[in-house]
């Protein structure tokens, strides 16, 4: 029986290609130009994976198995098509949270009918080391899960992204990671249901509880670290089930979230462990509210259109807050009437500038903006010493120079881009009193050569187009 | 295939995921978020594998759900990157 699996080097190979072809998808996001050829190498290594599932199984139920599939691709090519890309960050942890679930699914059906996986021995039992890398599986979808609903309700803002602090919270999640592990090493030498079903249970606990007290600042290192769980649970699934397509991608999807965890940490300057302990933002709204006291300089819409149409080079600096305005369309508007005029436009972007990684790039992209104009913090930040006007628009804690000067600054340590170096900054906001994610001050608003643009951010925008046109 | 055979390919599938995620340009890093979503449900495998067996009913069942679960990620992941890649243009266009 065991032995079942590996009996037709085709399918071997079959299972090779398709995680090679999955390589070559990643490998062409280095690009934009060969990206779009490298997502076809993913659907076909997809493909590929499942025919030769399905060519090689006596498919007991074949009309059952094709409803499913269609129920699924229905529901999914909608949701592809409907959502908003603002909204890409939810719908990200909601489609890792059905990756964990159907990794401990799968892990269930094995448990449950071992034979059929080529897993069992002759009496009927599940191997051994099968028995690890299965309650490894099954409790790492489950926390993958669980963490993921809790990572989508609170982007989605059907819960608050306020960290939840319990007490003694950091015993209680070592706790129950001590057990699951005591359990599943338990689970070698017996494997009884109540074993199984406990590992999947408390795995489910301890995903809710390790992703509660994270805030919504440090969303995008938690879904980046929800990505690269799935890619472990989904190998851990093809250790069991011996399978190269999954471990392959597994191995890959891995590595991925948590490379990016780690670009989002260095971004923010925070240590992953940190990050997991959770809790910031918490206490930052003691001390610091803004100083309204200290004199700032606030401009029009007229001011800012003149001074830009007078440049030689804008830089935007774009943050969440713009995409919250919808502003990027009328933004790019305004980028192509100065471009008009001959005034050269770039875009910075700060890595953690959206709500996830690369998020920004994409809001940029939906407004039709060149991806050749956006460019990279480490990229652009020797530019704005000889720029004329750098325009920040939805964007606050990423521009502080507090960040590089004081130390006592929360933030203090996290690379940011050099606004205050060009001639002058503009910086839409919508009053003086709010803070940024950080729940810090802004020196950059007290410069010299700084305008405050106070107004919604959508609107400014639109009103400096206006005053482009009459001038 | 035995145990150190597939932990060899893990291992080094592990090297190649760290180089090639690395040559991902910043700003394609939601795409690849999504289309890694989309890859990682290559788990549909093991799920069609219990839905195809006989022998246990629930064990069927319980493939059938993971089949139509992997499923809504592997056609919405992989239809939400292509829409996004598609956006990506370059000057003059």
């Amino acid at each position: 029986m065991h032995e079942a699996l590996a009996v037709n080097p085709w399918v071997a190979l079959a299972y090779l290609i398709a995680g090679v072809c999955f390589i070559l998808a990643l490998r062409g996001l280095s690009s934009p130009a060969s990206s779009r050829r490298g997502n076809r190498f993913g659907m076909a290594g997809m493909a590929l994976a499942v025919g030769t599932t399905l060519a090689t199984h006596e498919l007991a139920s074949l009309p059952e198995i094709a409803g499913a599939i269609a129920i699924g691709a229905v529901i999914g090519l909608i949701i592809a098509r409907k959502i908003a890309m603002t909204a890409m960050p939810q719908l990200i942890a909601a489609f890792h949270s059905l990756v964990g679930m159907a990794a401990v699914v799968v892990g269930a059906a094995a448990f449950l009918n071992p034979e059929a996986f080529g897993i069992a021995d002759a009496v009927g039992e599940i191997a051994k080391v099968s028995r690890v890398e299965m309650g490894l599986g099954v409790a790492i979808g489950a926390i993958t899960f669980s963490g993921s609903v809790i990572a989508f309700l609170k982007l989605n803002g059907n819960m608050s992204g306020k960290p939840i602090l319990l007490p003694a919270r950091h015993l209680l999640n070592l706790l129950v990671l001590a057990g699951i592990i005591g359990l599943i090493a338990y689970f070698v030498t017996d494997q009884a249901h109540w074993v199984f079903w406990t590992v999947a249970a408390l795995s489910f606990l301890v995903g809710f509880l390790l992703i509660i007290p994270i805030g919504g600042a440090d969303m995008p290192v938690v879904i980046s670290m929800l990505n690269s769980y799935s890619g472990w649970a989904a190998a851990a699934m093809g250790f069991t089930l011996h399978n190269t397509a999954m471990i392959i991608t597994g191995a890959l999807v891995g590595s991925s979230g948590a490379i990016l965890s780690y670009i989002m940490c260095r971004a923010m300057n925070r240590s992953f462990v940190s990050v997991i302990a959770g809790g910031f933002g918490a206490v930052a709204d003691t001390g610091g509210a803004a100083q309204t006291d200290r004199p700032w300089k606030r401009g029009s819409a007229e001011d800012a259109a003149f001074l830009m149409s007078q440049a030689e080079q804008v830089i935007i600096v774009p943050g969440y807050g713009m995409a919250v305005a919808q502003a990027q369309h009328a933004l790019r508007e305004m980028a192509d009437k100065l471009k008009e005029a001959g005034v050269r436009v770039k875009y910075a972007i700060h890595p953690v500038a959206g709500r996830m990684p690369g998020h920004m790039n994409v809001l940029l992209a939906e407004a039709n903006v060149p991806y050749d104009e956006v460019f990279e913090l480490e990229d652009i930040n020797g530019e704005f010493a000889q720029t004329d006007v750098a325009f920040v628009i939805g964007a606050n804690d990423v521009t502080n120079p507090a960040a590089k000067t004081d130390k006592s600054s929360p933030i203090y340590g996290m690379p940011v881009l050099d606004v205050e170096k060009a001639r002058t900054v503009l910086f839409i906001k919508r009053s003086m009193g709010g803070v940024g994610y950080a729940g810090v001050d802004n020196d950059l608003f007290y410069r010299d050569n700084t305008m405050m643009l106070l107004s919604d951010a959508k609107k400014m925008v639109d009103e400096i187009v206006k005053a482009m046109d009459h001038a | 295939m035995d145990f150190i055979a597939i932990l060899s390919i893990f291992v080094l599938a592990c090297f190649v995921g760290y180089y090639v995620v690395w040559s991902v340009t910043p700003a394609l890093h939601t795409p690849l978020m999504a289309v890694t979503n989309a890859i990682s449900s290559v788990i549909v495998v093991g799920a069609l594998i219990a839905s195809a067996a006989a022998g246990s009913p629930l064990s069927k069942w319980l493939g059938l759900a993971a089949v139509m679960l992997a499923s809504i990620n592997i056609f919405g992941g992989f239809a939400v990157t292509a829409r996004m890649l598609a956006m990506y243009k370059k000057k003059g266009r």
